[in-house]
């Protein structure tokens, strides 16, 4: 974790050993470039760098390299999420030199949700790769210069590499073992599902210091505000790896409807502070579908405001 | 069927019996190969796909894991992932795209717990499937092409030294 690879914003940012703010950004249903960056401008005030999701739910979206490359187009610091779901890995491969091309610095390895989940559940699923060989590959491209094949790659793809975990579902012994591999195959900070469950978080998180994971990655923490009792309900029944605890749920409950939204949104800061004062905790990585107008309100009372100038890191 | 259920909860005995099968094809490979590796692939196919079809649910992608995933097919994944398991485990532990189904890797992670010859190889990191090996006999391919069946940039890792 010494130099800089990459030359990207977020790895001299972590390395510098501040805390970072990413958000995630869903790609619209819209061919109009300024849909998108309506949608990114205000988060990225409030952050670090913005994920754009890559057919999230497997449901059709501008996909997340286009959206990538506009974004970057535009100055801003982009995470560029990418799936094994869709594409074999000839197509992986070139997706990772035209993304370092275009200038996506960062790029998130994801194997993908499955078809089943979206709108079009008569889809081909592809999973030619999971997401540790994707990392791999991805960290064969930029260390060693070649293909898989063994073929030269003349310029290779400068890239900071990142991975997802989910720490709250089975089997939960084996899970800071799997963030191991994922290291080993070549992840350089790792964004997690929604942290909702503190306690869980926090056993995860000993096990990770235990095995020293911690100082071989920079861990972000996935938050989100709930808006309402039902919201809650839906993303823990209907979201496949969404788990919330009774507690926060009843908490939930009790309140009033009309102060739900606010009540989720105090929940999300609290959590942020909690998990910000475990050791081995680099930042969080914000994911408010749909809530995206309150990002900056919980950014700010989580005491996380100003985001430190882009053009001082490096 | 049953019985096959329950053999699959003794992943100690079925790895004595892979070592014992692996080491039958090793001590068998001269003659195989004068036989011809494509001869005797055709000749495994049947006897192969039905012995490994009942006990593991095989679906013949040619590269058997199974010693490194407690003995668990990993193709029995909907998302065929090698390194698994995925995020999407329900908090009952079944499968994310079927929920009538355990995930095939929270019983590849408990039975490799209880596997003491080859329980530690679920550390490792498996190559992306070789899909010309597909619908082959998995023992021949070893055999004949075993080192070749990985892409040619792909370096093999060796776990984190801590866990092994």
């Amino acid at each position: 974790m010494k130099e800089n690879r990459s030359g990207s914003t977020l790895e001299g940012l972590l390395k510098s050993g501040q805390v970072a703010v990413t958000a995630e950004v869903s790609p619209p249903d819209s061919a109009n470039p300024e849909d998108l960056l309506k949608a990114a401008r205000e988060l990225a005030i409030v952050s670090d760098a913005l994920n754009l999701t890559d057919a999230a739910g497997a449901n059709c979206h501008m996909s997340s390299i286009g959206a990538c490359a506009l974004l970057a187009h535009e100055g801003y610091e982009v995470v560029m999420q990418m799936t094994c779901r869709d594409r074999n890995r000839i197509a992986l491969q070139g997706d990772l030199l035209g993304a370092s091309a275009i200038g996506i610095k960062n790029v998130l390895c994801l194997t993908g949700d499955d078809v089943t989940i979206g709108d079009q559940p008569e889809t081909k699923r592809v999973f030619d790769f999971d997401s540790i060989q994707l990392l791999h590959t991805a960290k064969t491209m930029r260390d060693e210069s070649v293909f898989l094949s063994g073929r030269q790659i003349s310029a290779s793809p400068k890239l900071f590499l990142g991975a997802a975990v989910n720490p709250f579902v089975e089997p939960i012994d084996f899970r800071p073992l799997r963030l191991a591999k994922k290291i080993e195959a070549g992840a350089d900070f790792i964004q997690t599902q929604y942290c909702f469950d503190i306690k869980r978080f926090q056993d995860y998180m000993e096990t990770v210091r235990r095995l020293g994971l911690h100082e071989k990655c920079y861990i972000l923490v996935g938050v989100g505000p709930l808006r309402s009792e039902l919201a809650a309900e839906f993303l823990r029944t209907k979201i496949p790896g969404v788990v919330i605890p009774d507690a926060l749920v009843n908490r939930m409950r009790k309140t009033p409807k009309k102060k739900q939204r606010e009540e989720g949104k105090r929940i999300c800061v609290e959590i942020i502070q909690k998990v910000l004062e475990i050791k081995g905790v680099a930042g969080i990585h914000m994911m408010a579908y749909r809530q995206e107008d309150i990002v900056g309100e919980i950014i700010e009372e989580a005491d996380l405001l100003p985001r430190p100038d882009k053009e001082m890191i490096q | 069927m049953a019985i096959f259920g329950n053999l699959r909860n003794h992943p100690h005995w079925l790895e004595t019996a892979y070592q014992l099968v692996e080491k039958i094809f090793r001590i068998a490979d001269p003659l195989i190969r004068r036989i011809g590796y494509k001869r005797v692939d055709r000749w495994m196919h049947l006897p192969e796909k039905l012995s490994k079809g009942m006990l593991f649910d095989c679906q013949m992608c040619g590269q058997c894991t199974l010693h490194f995933t407690g003995m668990t097919c990993p193709m029995t994944c909907p998302k065929n992932l090698r390194n698994g398991p995925c995020g999407g485990v329900r908090s009952d532990k079944t499968c994310e795209v079927d929920p009538e189904m355990i995930c095939i890797w929270v019983e590849a992670y408990e039975r490799s717990t209880k596997m003491k010859v080859y329980g530690n190889e679920i550390h490792l990191i498996q190559p992306p499937l070789n899909q010309r090996f597909a619908g082959k006999s998995a023992f021949i391919n070893e055999l004949c092409c075993g080192d070749n069946s990985a892409p040619p940039a792909w370096k093999p890792t060796k776990g984190t030294e801590i866990l092994l």
